[in-house]
């Protein structure tokens, strides 16, 4: 075919190197996300700029090939199943030892690779000097300096790839070791040589990672019990011979190769001007006293800004902007004398939906904007670093504070912030708690409720429900890391990369992404809920349609789910109902009640004080919004969507007929 | 002597990273190898977990998983 076949590139690095700034620098804005099959990782895929015959795909964030964590498993299988035409290895140039430990194991897949040594601009500001022939006669590897935020190099990076790609240059040394474990992966490879050959993987690769013990491989090997025996043997005199194990002689081994490495081709002073920055920014912003005070005034400033005064005044915009299209449709529809029943369809159905929920969107885009710009210039790892210890004790990592935090704003984003999250089992199980966070949009109906029942104490129940939704986090928490979410926490054992200036292209392009996404959503998932709730409250079940809500089917529904509520002490089926019109968003619990209760009718007559408490505890917890239920697939899948709104709606079920009951013996009614 | 004990500011030298599994896979892979120069940058505010520098690069880890690697001091080994 020569060179008109479509070639595939994989762009794999470390987190922090830079990496997402690469990979919108070599595509643009031609990309594609999805996910890998069967896990939620996120899997990006571009055409590569200016080649309409080659994409890059995206590989997560890692530091090694180890066979741990989903993104570690995600990236080998896609390099060995998937047999991209060349690899893409991107190097922090700051922070090149820990980086090119990957790159070592790259080179021994034995695919065309080329290495882009990103943020040369720094390492030339800061006075240290690379040498990138050296560099690359040492390595055997094409070396190709750039600097991913400035789109310096880029062009080289993109020419040399081809390169490498068309004309199949492979790496020309796989061999980084000496003595013992070099006599060792070498007994081993000829041992393994047919199997890694119907394998269709480098035999250096599989002897490797043998000698490593990984499982894995040796399972997908099929070797024969003869040959495991030798190649325990193997292993065994090895160790012996080293005085240490087979994973710590494979990274001392791989280590001391870079060591050797860089004293030939990288001239550094001890720190670099980045690193000197970063320290005496941590100085305050991780320091004893201050670090947690100014985490907070930092995130009431973002909460400020999002909830109150821009996001407030776009989403009023955007509101506007909705009912007056609502309007001009309502009165075009009316003069084109279109049946009443498809009228209401369009106006109350489609347009309160989705309008309702694409009100959220100002809130989200400039709350993206602002996690985007926590999160690249290094502070979110900081974050986590100062609040770990907190949530520890429940299973998580520090790193899970920031999405829970959000939880109090609004759910949606917060589901989505926990992209972010290193690994798959942390991020499941802080959506799933993060809906107890008390979302912004249940305080219009606490502050109904507080002000008909508890004129005297708002603020101390306003409170009370916070930190029972904290409380019932909590203890979820506790009780989820010993059953759904057993197993090891992945380790915490995180980089704390230097401060950087964000990039404000690759910022902007993380936050349309989430936009594009959360509108997609609107238009599907949301669209067909706001369709079956319409259709619920507009016809009754004979299917005519009703001008009193109470006969509608919805009425029915709530009648007939009400004795579900009585032991909670709300068995009414105004309650009922509003809590299901409250799934197309929380605010509607307060409008269903003031349509359902009619004019002469008010709380008080369907709530005692302590019912009421009931209730609001049961709004609190249980399961959230559709915008905020597509969110949970979205990140985690159908599978666990399900169980997280189970098990919110179960709990709350749970706490509120606690709430309602231990209430009535303590008052004696 | 262990990592956690280390007071902040001093560097040491890794002498041997104990525990099992994917935590200390995750740990050698982040280059906490034997010999290594390890500095304690910082602890948390909560006391826990502690910055390390090493090979140029700052690294967060918990006291609990510190308690697994052996360390010297640094200024004994350079006497």
């Amino acid at each position: 075919m020569g060179g008109g076949e479509y070639m595939i590139f994989a762009l794999a690095g470390n987190q922090n190197s830079g990496k997402t700034t690469l990979f919108n620098q070599l595509t643009g804005s031609n990309q594609h996300v999805g996910n890998f099959p069967g896990v939620t990782v996120e899997k990006k895929e571009g055409i590569i700029r200016k080649n309409k015959d080659a994409s890059v795909v995206d590989l997560p964030g890692i530091y090694s090939l180890s066979p741990y964590t989903a993104e570690e498993i995600v990236t080998r299988d896609f390099l060995i199943k998937d047999k991209p035409d060349g690899i893409i290895n991107i190097v922090d140039a700051t922070n090149i030892e820990r980086n090119l430990y990957l790159t070592l194991q790259l080179i021994e897949l034995n695919i065309p690779i080329v290495v882009a040594l990103n943020m040369m601009d720094a390492v030339t500001s800061s006075g240290s000097y690379i040498d990138i022939e050296k560099l690359s006669h040492e390595l055997g590897v094409a070396v190709v300096p750039i600097s991913a935020s400035k789109n310096q190099g880029i062009d080289n990076l993109i020419k040399k790839a081809f390169e490498i790609a068309k004309e199949k240059v492979r790496p020309k040394k796989m061999d980084f070791c000496e003595g013992h474990v070099h006599r060792a992966i070498h007994a081993v490879a000829h041992l393994v040589e047919d199997h890694a050959q119907n394998m269709g993987i480098s035999m250096r690769f599989a002897a490797t990672r043998l000698v490593e013990g990984d499982e894995q491989i040796e399972k997908s090997l099929k070797l024969s019990a003869n040959e495991k025996d030798i190649l325990n043997h193997i292993v065994n005199e090895m160790e012996e011979e080293l005085g240490t194990d087979r994973e710590a002689a494979l990274a001392d081994m791989r280590y001391a190769f870079i060591e050797n490495v860089c004293k030939k081709a990288v001239f550094k002073n001890k720190e670099s001007k980045e690193q000197q920055r970063s320290i005496k920014i941590d100085n305050i912003l991780t320091h004893k006293h201050f670090a947690i005070p100014i985490f907070l005034l930092i995130m009431c400033v973002i909460f400020y800004l999002t909830f109150g005064l821009i996001g407030s005044y776009l989403s009023e915009l955007l509101e506007l902007a909705i009912s007056s299209f609502t309007n001009f449709t309502d009165a075009a529809l009316a003069h084109f004398g279109l049946s009443p029943t498809i009228h209401s369809l369009i106006i109350d159905g489609i347009y309160a939906g989705v309008g309702s929920v694409l009100s959220f969107l100002p809130l989200i885009v400039v709350l993206f904007f602002f996690l985007s710009l926590l999160e690249d210039s290094g502070y979110m790892a900081r974050v986590a670093f100062v609040m770990d210890k907190l949530l520890r004790k429940i299973g998580l990592s520090g790193r899970s504070f920031v999405p829970m935090l959000i939880g109090f704003g609004c759910s949606v984003p917060a589901i989505l912030a926990s992209r972010t999250l290193p690994s798959e089992r942390d991020r499941k199980m802080t959506i799933v708690l993060t809906p107890f966070m008390s979302c912004s949009a249940k305080v219009p109906i606490y502050a109904i409720f507080v002000a008909a029942f508890f004129a005297q104490n708002k603020a101390l129940v306003m409170i009370s429900l916070y930190v029972l939704g904290m409380i019932v986090a909590i203890l979820s928490g506790l009780l989820l890391k010993n059953t759904v979410f057993k197993g090891d926490p992945v380790p915490f054992v995180m980089e704390l990369p230097a401060y950087r200036l964000p990039s404000f292209k690759t910022i902007m392009m993380h936050v349309w992404e989430k936009a594009k996404d959360f509108i997609t959503r609107a238009f599907t998932v949301i669209f067909i809920a706001s369709l079956i709730i319409w259709l619920l409250q507009s016809f009754d079940l004979r299917f005519n349609m009703v001008s009193d809500s109470s006969e509608s089917m919805l009425a029915s529904i709530g009648t007939f789910i009400a004795p579900i509520f009585k032991p909670l002490g709300f068995g009414n089926w105004q309650s009922s109902t509003a809590l299901i019109t409250g799934l197309t968003a929380k605010e509607a619990v307060i409008s269903t009640f003031q349509v359902l209760m009619g004019g002469d009718m008010s709380l008080t007559d369907l709530f005692t004080p302590l019912s009421a408490v009931a209730f609001l505890s049961f709004t609190l917890l249980y399961m959230p919004c559709v915008a905020a239920l597509a969110a949970m697939k979205r990140e985690m899948g159908a599978k666990y969507a399900f169980f997280a709104i189970t098990y919110q709606t179960g709990i709350a079920w749970i706490v509120a007929f606690l709430v309602y009951n231990i209430g009535r013996l303590l008052i004696g009614g | 002597m262990t990592l956690d004990r280390i007071n902040i500011g001093q560097s040491c030298k890794i002498v041997k990273v104990g525990g099992f599994g994917a935590l200390r896979r995750r740990l050698l892979d982040m280059g906490l190898t034997p010999k290594t120069q390890v500095m304690v940058r910082k602890v948390a505010p909560m006391g826990d977990p502690i910055e390390l520098c090493l090979r140029g690069y700052e690294l967060t880890i918990r006291k609990d998983d510190a308690k697994n690697i052996e360390v010297v001091k640094w200024e004994e080994e350079s006497i």
